[in-house]
């Protein structure tokens, strides 16, 4: 599904060149929950955003569901974003002024779906993390663990082939921590490709397989549990 | 992603700051608003001069003696004599003499315009009796104190009495009213129901000023004007040195210069709106740049999503348009509400002018666009990642 070969991304600061990425090789079948583990400054965000096809690579190329998409210009990122993949935020990230319902309903909206096909699968999409009657509250109305269920809500409305999450349960409390990593066990046993960017080894060892990345490189890559 | 949900992403940003989109639209109320009041009364001016000049018909002209201190001035029996000679071009000759007074009947004070004249205006302005008589020839020779008065006035001052054979005080004078004219203007004030027209010999008496500087001429055809324009200068230049000491003209060129003038004001009009509008859309472009630098993080959220550049382009670029648009309607509202107001209170006329609504809306769209574009490809341009990250 995912295939990355000799990955390199560099950037410029000042005078220094940073290589973030320093020939990265990876492979991910379909229905697999990966974990990326790193401190920070080690690239995994870069590798996420390389994953998420927000960045493209110096070098190296990313076949992603057979198709090369290292050399793709912005519009056709978007549309790979769009289809392919959804994103799960730290930070959450919905927009504060609109409801969950019309969050979730977003991706729906620059795919080019009618209204009532919006507002059913988005519905039944947040339905499915246990916020059915939550539909019409504004993000601010929410706990830390609602917000992330509808930003899991809003990943999965467009039922894309993988599900990136980066550092989901950093800015929540155990708890919600552990029933966020309890819906993507539960997705993942639904035949959902997920991979779980974060810091913590903790959190990270609750995924089927674990990649550690270390100065822009792969240093371990395991089968848990 | 469907136009309609622009629309709609766009209503609920402009509701969800409805203060501040009010203030970004006033300068685009403001600008619209005043365009379409100015240019109504413009128009409106324009119209009743234009209506007056063409009623009464292309045979006039009007001759305006400029020199002062000739010692051969010329006459108004040198020019009866000059038309009674040349009957088969000039039909009709009037002196007039001009001045604003003060009426008052019993207790009613009024201003209005005083003309002098000859029972030939009368014939030469189209003006016809309404009741009573008009101006005799025996009244300009006896130096009679007669008026005949305006609807305006007449309503003003007799707005329960019969006018006829009542005495009136023009400037402290006592005069008799002979007659009242037919209305030609509603009986509005200002326009030319709101006159009073006497003897010119009484009027040069009452105005103190013997000499009469204003005629004018009713010419037997359209055809002949040109002619009798030719032997007016020819025999006027018998009493003046040169041709600058007096003027002579025709409704025709009296329309060529309100046309000229109406142009000029219609420029300063458009100058002033341009202006205007140009500055409710730099306000707009401001609010705009700020907005995209709040919803920076809502940018990035849009694009990891999905989102293409034309999608946030088009959203901004849609928000500011409607901003302006909906400023334009507004502006569109105002302006009608005082043309309406204004013409109410009978000040000025007005003319609506469906075509510079139409204008004036569609260049507060335009407004939007241009000054839309700047902000809204900033937002569409913006890295997905660093929007992302931006606190």
């Amino acid at each position: 599904m995912i295939r990355i070969e000799n990955m390199h991304k560099q950037y410029i600061m000042g005078e220094t060149v940073v290589k973030a990425l320093n020939g990265i090789d990876l492979h991910i079948r379909a229905h697999e929950f990966v974990a990326v583990v790193g401190p920070s400054g080690s690239g995994k965000s870069t590798l996420m955003n390389m994953l998420g096809c927000l960045d493209t690579p110096s070098s190296g190329n990313y076949w992603l569901e057979d198709s090369e998409v290292s050399e793709l210009n912005e519009d056709k990122l978007a549309e790979i974003r769009n289809s392919k993949i959804g994103f799960v935020f730290q930070g959450f990230n919905l927009i504060p002024k609109l409801t969950a319902l019309e969050n979730v309903e977003l991706p729906m909206i620059y795919l080019g779906s009618s209204s009532k096909e919006r507002y059913e699968k988005s519905k039944k999409s947040l339905e499915n993390v246990g916020l059915g009657d939550r539909l019409y509250h504004k993000p601010a109305e929410l706990s830390g663990g609602q917000q992330q269920r509808v930003a899991i809500a809003r990943a999965l409305v467009t039922k894309p082939p993988i599900i990136l999450a980066d550092e989901p349960t950093g800015n929540l409390d155990s708890k919600s921590g552990d029933d966020i990593i309890n819906i993507f066990k539960k997705l993942n046993d639904e035949g959902n490709t997920i991979i779980l960017i974060t810091h913590d080894n903790h959190i990270a060892m609750k995924a089927k397989r674990v990649v550690r990345i270390m100065d822009g490189k792969i240093t371990e890559d395991m089968e848990v549990g | 992603m469907g136009t309609w949900q622009a629309y709609r992403m766009a209503i609920k940003s402009i509701l969800s700051n409805k203060i501040r989109s009010f203030l970004t639209m006033l300068g685009v109320i403001i600008g619209v608003g005043a365009v379409i009041t100015a240019v109504a009364f413009a128009q409106g001016s324009t119209k009743s001069i234009t209506d007056q000049l063409t009623s009464l018909g292309t045979n006039l002209i009007r001759v305006n003696i400029r020199a002062r201190n000739s010692n051969r001035d010329v006459k108004y029996a040198d020019l009866a004599d000059f038309s009674s000679q040349n009957l088969d071009i000039i039909s009709a000759i009037a002196p007039s003499i001009s001045g604003n007074v003060t009426l008052k009947y019993g207790t009613i004070i009024k201003d209005t315009s005083l003309i002098g004249t000859t029972p030939d205006y009368a014939l030469i302005n189209k003006r016809s009796i309404q009741s009573g008589r008009y101006i005799l020839s025996i009244d300009n020779d006896l130096r009679q104190k007669t008026a005949v008065i305006g609807s305006a006035v007449k309503n003003e001052l007799f707005p329960d009495t019969e006018p006829l054979d009542k005495s009136i005080k023009i400037n402290g004078e006592i005069f008799k009213v002979i007659g009242v004219l037919e209305e030609v203007a509603d009986g509005v004030d200002g326009t030319d129901d709101d006159q009073v027209i006497i003897p010119v010999a009484t009027a040069q008496r009452l105005m103190k000023n013997s000499r009469i500087s204003n005629y004018t001429i009713l010419a037997t055809t359209a055809e002949s004007v040109d002619l009798a324009m030719v032997k007016l200068e020819e025999f006027l230049l018998k009493f003046y040195s040169d041709s600058n000491s007096f003027n002579i003209f025709n409704s025709a060129q009296m329309l060529d210069t309100l046309g000229s003038i109406t142009g000029i004001m219609m420029g300063v009009l458009g100058g002033i709106a341009t202006i205007s509008l140009v500055v409710g859309g730099i306000g707009i472009m401001n609010i705009m740049l700020v907005s995209v630098t709040e919803r920076t993080r809502e940018i990035g959220i849009r694009k990891a999503i999905g989102a293409k550049r034309k999608n946030i382009l088009v959203q901004f670029l849609i928000e500011a348009v409607m901003v302006t648009g909906i400023g334009g309607i507004a502006g569109i509202i105002l302006g009608v509400c005082a043309i309406t107001i204004i013409g109410k209170m009978g000040l000025v006329p007005a003319v609506y002018s469906p075509i510079w609504i139409f204008v004036s809306f569609g260049i507060s769209l335009i407004v939007g666009v241009v000054f839309g574009m700047f902000p809204a490809n900033k937002a569409a341009r913006l890295n997905p990642i660093e929007a992302l990250r931006y606190e």
